[in-house]
């Protein structure tokens, strides 16, 4: 083959390319430095919600007493602002709705990822993934519409706006995180492991729990985490539904009567007061103390992570 | 009992949790769609409301929900597209790369009342935008930035490598090659976490309570310092705070918000789809 | 004449994996240099080293010079973009870029800032034709690049680097994944190509590199064996482990 002829063409060597310094450089310059801030802007987002809560929320501690603040009576018409009652609130509803998201979270991750054939795969994870996106105002309306009345019908109460009512609403909303986070930690275990199982003569379920959800575990576990993460911080629906009594809740009896959460506290009253006052301070400090929680719940479960990635490559390698 | 047969009754099991799990949702939608269809006309989706709400249409409500999804937009794209390149495509595997990662997981997990608090505290306060639809959208844009930020950088990630080298070897600078190579090919992708944490912020209300959203407004807002009305506060609104409001109106609304916000969904996932079909990697 | 002069090269990457150990090495221009050896042995990084493609990569350590014309490539002041301009490289797997045959043509050269459409179509045709590719596709530039065959694709990405007019061609095992017929086609190029360029290959067998090596070099765990003319290298190998490995003992 020769190409004599076409080396021949038009061919030399053209010095102007192989020498032009890039033109671009200073414009190169400054994007590269917009990118990079804006990498950061995450940091600095974090930092200053912090910083907005602490300067807001924390002159509560200058101007309600400590034993007002940690008593179980929240009615601050009256000054008392004991933040108590929202917290048992915000946990008895969330225990609740974990103990829903978490089997119904777990199950149904479980059943995508390792059981449902591939086109009702198809229809669940979109499905789900929809779930997650439903305006949670909208759970809380038919929360109070349909649910609650046919729920204290079926259990007989005297109202169907309870922590119970909550806690199921809530499950819903914590079961796409959990399903979604779970099911991609059940994706990643290796098909090697699975067929290892199933060599040495173990069923595909026997696999599911004695394998796969156990090399799985770290990242169902940060779904939980965050699923829970989330109820915690859910407002709207929980405002809706709960009934918005700030009564302490002690025992699993009162599931069945209103409570009060913390998010749902800072929602109902923050557009009824004046800014700078001392109710006004407290509902930050309630933010400031749901933030905090956030914050513990989230480093926790990328911890979880982190510790398994490593561990994982100290396997591997 | 027999292994195989506790297989069958653990799949059975599984098989039930997960249709309950997704029942809900599909009879959520359903119901919704059957109750305020009757309420849906002409004129409930182009006036005001009227009579204390309880007669007339929502057509602020739209307009402020599509305002300030628009808002949030402007600001969290640019900004959360920005910083999934950064992330994918400069970041070194350091500790202040770990530490941008921790820090969008936190905003993440941050509860939408406690970024209403801060939007409160930040913009309509200490920078004086007033109860706004700009403090509103700001408010929503760092809420969204997360979600626009993991998915942005989950597509940019799934460009082949080889791409950037070999755009690299041709004599391209690093931004050349995002802006030539990455970005375009990243784009569907990006295009649907962007869809995906907008809808998040169209349908959310806590954030917009003290920061934007208005009671009532029987006329649109006039420029970004205007408080706005906007359909996830309005059916909070009409559903808890109005007394003897027409049930109709209630699931009118719901019906509306529900399809602004599936709608968004449904564009998502065709894009997502079509540009995996279209795909040549 | 030496077109590069590497002097005392060492590199160590950060994970332990292949490295170089004080390579010196001349390469000659308007020549083909192979590079051959055992996977693992050095060959690819050294090439990486030539137009700098490693600042992509985790190195640990580099140390050493490479002269190009004179000037060392790996001072921190040279400019990289006008490096790998110069210094052109095919990868061992044809990665088409996502767009038309024609934009791949003419991709490095706008973004050297070319905008001039009769340039970029010269450009275009003049190196299909030096890859042996303009036949078989000048009715279709416009078609999608992924649509062409492995064999194509690669002598694509060959043009592709020869529109930049560089001086210096890297070629990384180019037809590991090409049948003979595609093989015969991109081994001919070269050789004409290297009346004009200087081409540096790590070839995909011994076989090859004896079929189109002026000049040879074998390289065992980061260090450089043996050096120097092609036919005599592959007849009468001074060292053993070169003669070893060329007639098939191990590797």
């Amino acid at each position: 083959m020769s190409l004599n002829w076409a080396l021949s063409l038009s061919y030399s060597i053209n010095p102007d390319y192989t020498y032009m310094k890039s033109e671009l450089t200073w414009q190169e310059f400054i994007i590269t430095r917009a990118i990079k801030a804006s990498g950061y802007s995450a940091i600095v987002f974090v930092a200053l919600i912090f910083f907005f809560l602490l300067r807001e929320g924390l002159p509560t501690l200058g101007e309600v007493s400590f034993s007002n603040l940690v008593s179980t009576r929240w009615y601050p018409i009256e000054d008392y602002f004991g933040i108590v009652p929202l917290i048992t609130g915000s946990l008895i509803v969330t225990i609740g709705a974990a103990l829903v998201a978490i089997p119904f979270g777990i199950g149904t991750a479980i059943y995508i990822a390792e059981i449902a054939p591939r086109w009702m795969r198809e229809i669940l994870k979109p499905l789900v993934e929809l779930l997650g996106g439903l305006p949670s105002v909208v759970l809380g309306f038919l929360g109070i519409l349909v649910f609650s009345p046919w729920l204290r019908v079926f259990l007989d109460l005297p109202t169907g706006l309870t922590a119970l009512t909550g806690s199921l609403l809530l499950g819903g909303i914590a079961v796409p995180t959990v399903v979604s986070v779970a099911e991609d930690a059940l994706d990643t275990v290796p098909r090697s492991y699975r067929e290892g199982a199933w060599a040495l003569g173990a069923t595909k379920w026997q696999t599911i729990w004695r394998v796969t959800l156990p090399a799985a575990r770290s990242g169902v576990l940060t779904g939980v985490m965050l699923g829970v993460g989330r109820a915690i911080g859910e407002t709207m629906a929980v405002m809706m539904v709960t009934g918005n009594a700030p009564v302490l809740a002690l025992s699993l009896g009162s599931l069945f009567s209103p409570v009060r959460t913390m998010t749902a506290t800072i929602a109902a009253e923050m557009g009824e007061v004046a800014s700078g006052s001392v109710h006004y301070h407290t509902l930050f400090f309630i933010g400031l103390v749901l933030f905090l929680i956030s914050l513990a719940v989230n480093v926790a479960a990328s911890a979880v992570v982190f510790r398994s990635k490593k561990r994982a490559e100290r396997i591997l390698s | 009992m027999n292994r195989h047969l506790s297989q069958r009754l653990g799949f059975f099991v599984l098989t039930l949790v997960a249709l309950f799990t997704v029942t809900p949702i599909v009879a959520v939608i359903v119901y919704i769609f059957i109750q305020g269809s009757p309420a849906i006309s002409w004129e409930f989706l182009t006036v005001a409301p009227r009579s204390g709400m309880r007669e007339g249409g929502i057509l602020p409500a739209i307009i402020g929900t599509f305002y300030l999804t628009i808002g949030t937009a402007a600001f969290s794209v640019p900004l959360g597209i920005a910083a999934a390149v950064y992330l994918s495509e400069y970041a070194a595997d350091n500790r202040w790369t770990r530490l941008i990662r921790l820090a969008i997981i936190n905003l993440a997990g941050i509860p939408s009342v406690v970024y209403g608090l801060f939007g409160l505290g930040l913009f309509v306060l200490f920078l004086n935008f007033g109860t706004s639809i700009l403090s509103a959208s700001l408010t929503l844009s760092i809420m969204t930035l997360p979600v626009i930020i993991s998915t942005a950088e989950e597509a940019l990630r799934a460009v082949p490598q080889a791409f950037r080298t070999v755009s690299i070897s041709l004599g391209a600078t690093r931004w050349q090659t995002v802006r030539r190579i990455v970005l375009p090919q990243a784009l569907p992708g990006i295009l649907t976490g962007v869809i995906l944490g907008l809808e998040r912020a169209a349908g959310e209300t806590a954030p917009i309570l003290f920061t934007g959203a208005a009671f009532f407004l029987p006329r649109l807002p006039g420029s970004v310092f205007d408080a706005t009305m906007a359909l996830p506060y309005h059916l909070f609104v009409i559903s808890t705070q109005v007394p003897e409001m027409p049930i109709q109106i209630q699931y009118g609304t719901a019906l509306v918000l529900l399809v602004f916000v599936l709608g968004m969904n449904l564009i998502a996932t065709v894009i997502r789809s079509r540009a995996r079909a279209r795909r040549q990697w | 004449m030496n077109k590069i002069v590497i002097e005392n090269l060492s590199l160590q990457y950060t994970d332990g994996t292949e490295s170089l150990r004080g390579i010196n090495m001349d390469i000659r221009e308007h020549a083909i240099t192979a590079l051959f050896g055992p996977a693992g042995g050095g060959k690819s990084t050294l090439l990486r080293c030539l137009n700098r493609l490693n600042d992509l990569t985790d190195v640990e350590e580099i140390s050493g010079r490479i002269l190009l014309d004179g000037e060392n490539v790996l001072d921190p002041q040279t400019d990289i973009i006008a490096l790998r301009r110069k210094v052109g490289m095919v990868f061992a797997r044809p990665v088409v870029l996502p767009m038309s045959i024609y934009q791949n043509l003419t991709y490095g050269l706008e973004l050297a800032g070319e905008k001039r459409r009769s340039v970029l179509y010269e450009a275009a045709e003049r190196s299909l034709k030096l890859a042996a590719l303009w036949d078989e596709v000048k009715d279709r530039l416009d078609d999608p690049a992924i649509a062409l065959s492995g064999g194509q694709q690669q002598r694509l990405c060959l043009a592709r680097s020869l529109a930049l007019q560089p001086e210096i061609i890297l070629l990384d095992e180019p037809t590991s994944g090409l049948d003979p017929i595609s093989t015969g086609k991109v081994e001919a190029a070269l050789q004409e190509l290297k009346k004009d360029y200087t081409i540096i290959l790590v070839p995909h067998s011994v076989q090859q590199a004896a079929r189109t090596a002026d000049y040879a070099a074998f390289f065992l765990q980061g260090e450089l064996v043996e050096y120097g003319d092609g036919a005599e290298l592959f007849t009468n190998p001074k060292e053993k482990r070169t003669e070893d490995y060329v007639t098939g003992r191990f590797g």
